[in-house]
């Protein structure tokens, strides 16, 4: 295979293996019947998910930390939310901190 | 798309439209890195339009362009992307019939999905789901073609926050569903869990691994009701 074959090849690999993720669940879904017990806590998979996401996206860089600028200006964002802020403010918020701070010379 | 517009309102419009924005920038940004990496356009571009996951796409071009097989960078944009599955299972089906079936599944991304999460009622949490589905696939293309002609113009994302406001939008969203401390506890162990094992796995299995906190408390509860039933038996 040639360079440009095996790399179409390889990205149609990785969409047809990711619709497959994206169709699997709620296809798996429906082919359960789960007690109302199970139900409750599979409802936690996806904020468990993202709650992860955000610790890691917010804090790490690859393998090292990500510095202090991005924590401190998802921390912001987060303090905002939680003190029911509108979206628009908290988003916006977050991203002048971790600017400003690099301006300012914070890694 | 009045009847959309009708059901969103004007707070989850603007909402959608900011992320729209941010993601657009970094679409342009991904367009830009690419080219300068040395693909040709249409690679970022067919990636964009099937693959539709931003941080795999990052990964695969990256790993790519620093001389590793396609092979390898396929596993790994599978494993950064193999959250699809439990979110897919969380949230059910976004539509009837194989056509908005298989449409609705491809525009799932954490920001779709963070976005369903955050409406209380079924039809404004799948309004919310194709709204900010379909104007995000169109933002990150389009961008995504503008950044890779454009060549260099914004490839320091991080200079403007982006970077910040990402796991802000998404901590956002996902806020009101913490109001169950179960779901806290199983939160924080799955924080713990992921962040722990960071350095020891590949990218994208940490967060997956952080499904533990989910069982960890679903077992704890199970131990929990056995005993009680055991006290009521005792006494």
């Amino acid at each position: 295979m040639t360079g440009t074959t095996l790399l179409i090849a390889a990205v149609l690999a990785l969409a047809a293996g990711t619709l497959g993720f994206r169709l699997a669940g709620p296809l798996l879904r429906e082919r359960l019947t789960l007690s109302p017990r199970l139900e409750s806590v599979m409802g936690r998979l996806t904020v468990v998910l993202l709650v992860a996401l955000v610790a890691t996206s917010a804090t790490l860089e690859g393998d090292g930390f990500a510095g202090v600028a991005r924590p401190a200006g998802v921390l912001v964002g987060g303090v905002l939310a939680w003190r029911r802020a509108p979206f628009v403010v908290v988003v916006l918020a977050a991203a002048a901190t971790a600017a400003l701070l690099r301006l300012l010379g914070v890694p | 798309m009045r009847s959309l517009y009708r059901t969103l309102g004007p707070e989850l419009t603007r909402s959608i439209g900011l992320v729209c924005l941010a993601d657009a920038l970094v679409g342009a940004s991904y367009g830009a890195i690419s080219v300068s990496s040395g693909f040709p356009l249409w690679v970022p571009i067919l990636l964009s339009v099937v693959v539709f996951a931003g941080a795999a796409q990052f990964l695969f071009i990256g790993l790519v362009a620093a001389g590793g097989s396609p092979l390898a960078a396929v596993a790994a944009g599978l494993l950064i992307n193999a959250r699809h599955l439990p979110f897919g299972f969380t949230i059910g089906a976004m539509g009837r019939g194989w056509l908005r079936r298989l449409v609705g599944s491809h525009l799932m991304t954490d920001e779709t999905v963070a976005f369903a999460l955050a409406q209380d009622d079924p039809r404004r949490r799948r309004a919310a789901y194709w709204a900010s589905g379909m104007a995000l696939f169109v933002c990150w293309n389009v961008s995504v073609v503008l950044g890779g002609l454009a060549g260099s113009a914004i490839s320091d994302t991080d200079a403007l926050g982006l970077d910040a406001a990402f796991p802000a939008v998404l901590l956002a969203l996902v806020l009101p569903s913490l109001s169950d401390s179960t779901t806290r506890w199983a939160a924080l162990i799955g924080v713990v869990v992921a962040l722990a094992t960071t350095p020891l796995l590949p990218v994208g299995a940490p967060v997956l691994l952080a499904l533990v906190g989910v069982a960890v408390v679903a077992a704890f509860g199970a131990l929990r009701r056995r005993r009680a039933t055991d006290d009521r038996e005792d006494s």
